[in-house]
């Protein structure tokens, strides 16, 4: 048994790791200390509230879940593929939801801490109502919003939006219902509420299902970091309806840390967190603006491809989700490689939307082993496009679309782009010419400086790969 | 279809209409290749070379001229060439239609569709297949190479042991494909460069190139809708004529490449100028074939005139480079024109149209004209900006405003907020909004390539609501108590673990996998 304030110190001691943990992901290098951080913060904010003195038995239960959890996590982290790192994700997200209404659940029926002769307590008690309702709303969201976001990254749920006339009033109105139950639910004595919380609980899993499905698949990024800002609020709120600043802290950092990239993804996109919250992307806004495309799309094969790579000096690669797809990052670097070694200077370009998570072509070519240093971002790069001799786009679309420049009636217009374009010769590796996740045709491919590589990215690497080695 | 490649016959001409590179694109296109022996000698193209890209070899042009349906060429053909031709030959090759009207009427009389390569319009779609660009490009290159072989002395300034050398200034003169061509070479080879042009438009091509844009103090636009140059007034032309004095005076190399299309090349160097160089100084004529821009070129000759200037009249052409591009152009034509499947001659199409001077017995001979111009309209130029500092200014005070509005309505919150709520929720309160910045101010840092570690970590602990599920669990001395709690308290333990183990272990591996 330790002291409440040697609990409150360790809390403490646990907070600075974690914001150290989140702080030294700013550079690779501090990047795996901060991993270290995070682990010893946690044992010390698990021991101190295992050893403290509200826990007074019990034990073989934590002992026995906690036992089993690190068996599956340890079971999912390993047998995780880099490309499903969106799915994973989405399901970790989805089980602190989950954690977030069971534990308030748990503190509505644990209701003794309330003393009768407190002056301001029935302050306090209906202070605590709202957190436990809050924190059961938000984490109810999470919960099912995260596996829809799972199922759509996994491809069990188709990924085109769901979207239905009057969606927005009908989510207006689940949201007044959902105030009306907690006005309800806070007059109620004891757990006479229950009732409006079961209720609650439905119409807030009901709204996490339907926000995400009205969500397309391009989007995910903004929803799945959306998903990671809400399971912080989710654990802020548990923490004071718990009275628990530690989960407080936390719950803030990863609630605040979740909002800035979704900003961020919002910022790549050019779109307003409302317009990607609300659904319904390219519908109607592209109908009109169909723009006649000039020029003729011109295809070129793999040895040709090749020939250029050949005699190229400097060569800017350009990855989309479509690599990730074809898991084409194992010999996307074997061909970096080879042309390393003939001493030609190749890049990477990386679109912050790049991907269905915030980061994601970075991951996977890090595990290809892609030296990080050689993998830029867009603004890095852009000023270096009208000195590149060739740019290969592979699996990419509206991150290399011109139209976000210079069409104003192009849905993505304004949003900014990997110019590829100034590049003197570009190369696009594509399975066919369908257009991109946004629904918009790209101009960059009826330009007289791009070649069309038709086939999947993998076999068509590992061609262009055979000739060059030749 | 066949298509067949007759040597040149002119002793001057060095190209070939198709190199064994072309030769396997034409195959591509599905054509069947047929060339004559020694055709690509002079630009170094053996026969075996063609041979393995696949033409088949012919022994004499009267083959290739009677049984091919389509024939490639370089210089326009002699009338004797013509004799050998038969009705509805596709001929491409350089015609000059304007220069040569007999042989035009001799075309049409043999009803030989003849494309002119030097009609091809210069439109942006007609780009890839426009052969005065892609020769001008290397007559430009070529006449700084000879240029700076008779000037005899380094181009790019030196400081050495020995001592200074002063960089070499170079005056182009015309900046078409071909001046831009030799101002990016001379630039790259360390000389000062300078350019006049007539037109104002080119101003800003010429400095992207590294040179300096020469003008004279005369309000006169020399641009046409053509694209070409128009000849200029007499006003004009003696401010020219002094301006070019006195760079004569200063510069070691003058490269004139002004050409007005169908009309002999403009005097732009005359004898008085000449005089005016040192000894030493070099002019490169690009115009030399058509009457040179220099009064003393002389035609295919290089002579030094008696003050010791050495006037090139004749360049080498580069016949295998040339013939490479030249023959690019020709395959970027045909595969316009349909490929060997699809091929047609579609009288509607703008390039076409145009280039065809001979069409079914027809001479189609001066085209419609077509405008083309890279000068901006002047509306763009009008559009009033304003200036930027008062625009800032007016953000900031605006942001000041609506920053100091937001910062009242917080607080004025923050003030209702703590007359209700109890000390004890106030206090979690400030732990709770001070977190928030404090994420804020972290996250902001952190690499955007570390995004998905970022996520997988902040998994990880958010995880620590795990300590609600202990508290809950523990607050009683028997689990068996409440039944409901220690079961919703058990699960959310076990979920938030798999969160909090999972999520570390997955970042520790994908940092793991982040190398330089």
């Amino acid at each position: 048994m330790i002291e409440k304030n040697i609990q409150i110190a360790a809390y403490v001691f646990a907070s600075i790791l974690f914001i150290l943990s989140l702080g030294g992901l700013s550079s690779q290098q501090s990047a795996k200390r901060g991993v270290y951080y995070g682990i010893i913060g946690m044992i010390i904010a698990i021991l101190a509230t295992v050893l403290g003195e509200e826990v007074k038995g019990g034990y073989i239960y934590i002992v026995a879940a906690i036992g089993v959890a690190s068996v599956i996590g340890i079971i999912l982290a390993r047998k995780v593929e880099m490309t499903s790192m969106p799915q994973l994700v989405a399901i970790l997200h989805s089980f602190v939801g989950l954690a977030a209404v069971l534990v308030g659940f748990g503190s509505y029926l644990d209701q003794h801490e309330s003393l009768p002769g407190d002056p301001e307590g029935p302050v306090k008690h209906i202070i605590h109502l709202v957190e436990v309702y809050l924190g059961v709303f938000i984490g109810a969201i999470t919960f099912t919003g995260s596996i829809v976001a799972w199922g759509k990254l996994e491809g069990k749920i188709r990924s085109k939006p769901l979207l239905y006339p009057g969606r927005h009033v009908v989510n207006i109105l689940l949201v007044i219902a959902c105030i009306v139950m907690g006005v309800l639910f806070t007059m109620q004595d004891g757990t006479n509420g229950m009732l409006y919380l079961y209720i609650m609980t439905g119409i807030a899993c009901f709204i996490g299902i339907m926000l995400v499905m009205a969500i397309g698949g391009a989007d995910m990024p903004v929803v799945v970091s959306m998903l990671n800002s809400y399971s912080g609020w989710a654990a802020a709120a548990a923490g004071f309806m718990l009275g628990n600043d530690l989960l407080i802290v936390t719950g803030a950092l990863v609630g605040s840390s979740g909002a800035i990239l979704s900003i961020i993804m919002c910022k790549a996109m050019n779109r307003s967190f409302f317009s990607v919250i609300l659904g319904g992307f390219g519908e109607g806004s592209s109908a009109g603006s169909a723009t006649e495309m000039e020029g003729e799309v011109t295809s070129i094969n793999h040895e040709e491809v090749a020939d250029l790579l050949k005699e190229a000096k400097s060569i800017v690669i350009v990855p989309g989700y479509g690599m990730a797809v074809a898991k084409a990052q194992y010999p996307i670097y074997d061909m970096v490689q080879t042309l390393r070694k003939s001493g030609k200077n190749v890049r990477f370009a990386i679109h912050p939307v790049a991907g269905r998570l915030p980061g994601h072509m970075n991951v996977l070519l890090a595990e290809a082993n892609v030296p990080y240093d050689i993998v830029l971002e867009m603004d890095e790069i852009n000023e270096d496009m009208p000195d590149t001799n060739v740019v290969m786009v592979i699996g990419a679309n509206d991150v290399v679309n011109p139209g976000a420049q210079d069409d104003p009636s192009s849905p993505i217009y304004g949003m900014p782009v990997i110019e590829a374009w100034k590049a003197e010769e570009v190369i696009v590796m594509k399975r066919s010419m369908s257009a991109g996740y946004a629904g918009v045709e790209n101009p960059l491919f009826y330009k007289s400086n791009t070649d069309m590589l038709y086939g999947d990215a993998k076999d068509s690497v590992e061609k262009i790969l055979n000739y060059l080695k030749n | 279809m066949k298509v067949g490649i007759p040597s040149e016959i002119f002793p001057n001409e060095l190209r070939v209409a198709a190199t064994p590179k072309t030769v396997k694109r034409l195959q591509k296109q599905g054509f069947e290749v047929y060339i004559q022996r020694h055709a690509g000698a002079k630009a170094n193209f053996s026969d075996k070379e063609f041979e393995d890209a696949g033409a088949k070899l012919v022994g004499t042009a009267a083959e290739i001229y009677g049984q091919c349906d389509i024939v490639l060429k370089v210089k326009e053909p002699a009338m004797t060439e013509v004799d050998l031709m038969h009705e509805g030959l596709v001929l491409l090759s350089y015609l000059w239609p304007a220069q040569n009207p007999a042989l035009l009427q001799k075309l049409a009389e043999k009803k030989v569709n003849a494309i002119a390569m030097d009609a091809i319009p210069r439109i942006s779609r007609a780009q890839k297949m426009d052969v005065l660009s892609s020769m001008a490009n290397i007559a430009g290159y070529r006449a700084v190479i000879e240029g700076s072989y008779h000037f005899g002395r380094f181009l790019n300034g030196q400081i050495t042991a020995a001592g200074k050398v002063e960089p070499a200034k170079v005056l182009v003169i015309g900046a078409g494909v071909a001046g831009l061509a030799a101002i990016g070479a001379a630039n790259s080879l360390g000389a000062i460069v300078r350019a006049f042009d007539t037109r104002k438009e080119v101003a800003e091509q010429i400095e992207s190139m590294g040179a300096q844009f020469l003008t004279v103090n005369i309000n006169e636009d020399g641009a046409t809708a053509s694209g070409y140059s128009k000849e200029m007034s007499k006003e004009f032309i003696e401010a020219e004529m002094k301006l070019f004095l006195e760079q004569a005076t200063e510069v070691d190399i003058i490269i004139t490449t002004a050409q007005i299309p169908g009309k002999s090349a403009p005097k732009l160097i005359l004898d008085y100028h000449v005089a005016a160089m040192k000894p030493g100084s070099v002019i490169v004529d690009l115009a030399a074939s058509s009457g040179g821009n220099c009064v003393l070129t002389k035609d295919g000759e290089v002579f030094t005139t008696d003050n010791g200037v050495t006037i090139v009249g004749k360049l080498n052409q580069l016949p295998n480079q040339a013939s490479q591009l030249y023959g690019n152009n020709l395959c970027h034509l045909l595969d316009d024109m349909g490929k060997a499947e699809k091929f047609n001659i579609n009288m509607e199409d703008a390039v076409v149209s145009r280039a065809m001077v001979t069409y079914n017995g027809k001479i189609n001979w001066p085209p419609q004209p077509l405008p083309v111009t890279a000068a901006k309209s002047n509306a763009t130029a009008n559009v009033t900006t304003e200036d930027p500092k008062v625009t800032e200014q007016k953000n900031a005070k605006k942001q000041a405003a609506s920053m100091l509005i937001r910062l009242l309505v917080i607080g004025g919150l923050l003030g209702i907020l703590g007359q209700f709520a109890p000390s004890e929720f106030m206090q979690h309160f400030t732990v709770f909004v001070l977190s928030v910045f404090v994420g804020w101010q972290v996250i902001w840092n952190v690499s955007h390539s570390l995004h998905t570690p970022l996520m997988a970590v902040t998994n990880a602990i958010s995880g620590i609501i795990v300590v609600g599920g202990l508290v809950q669990i523990g607050s009683m001395a028997n689990a068996s108590d409440n039944l409901p709690i220690t079961i919703l308290a058990s699960v959310a333990i076990l979920v938030a673990s798999i969160n909090i183990v999972g999520g570390f272990v997955v970042t520790h591996r994908m940092l793991k996998m982040f190398k330089k």
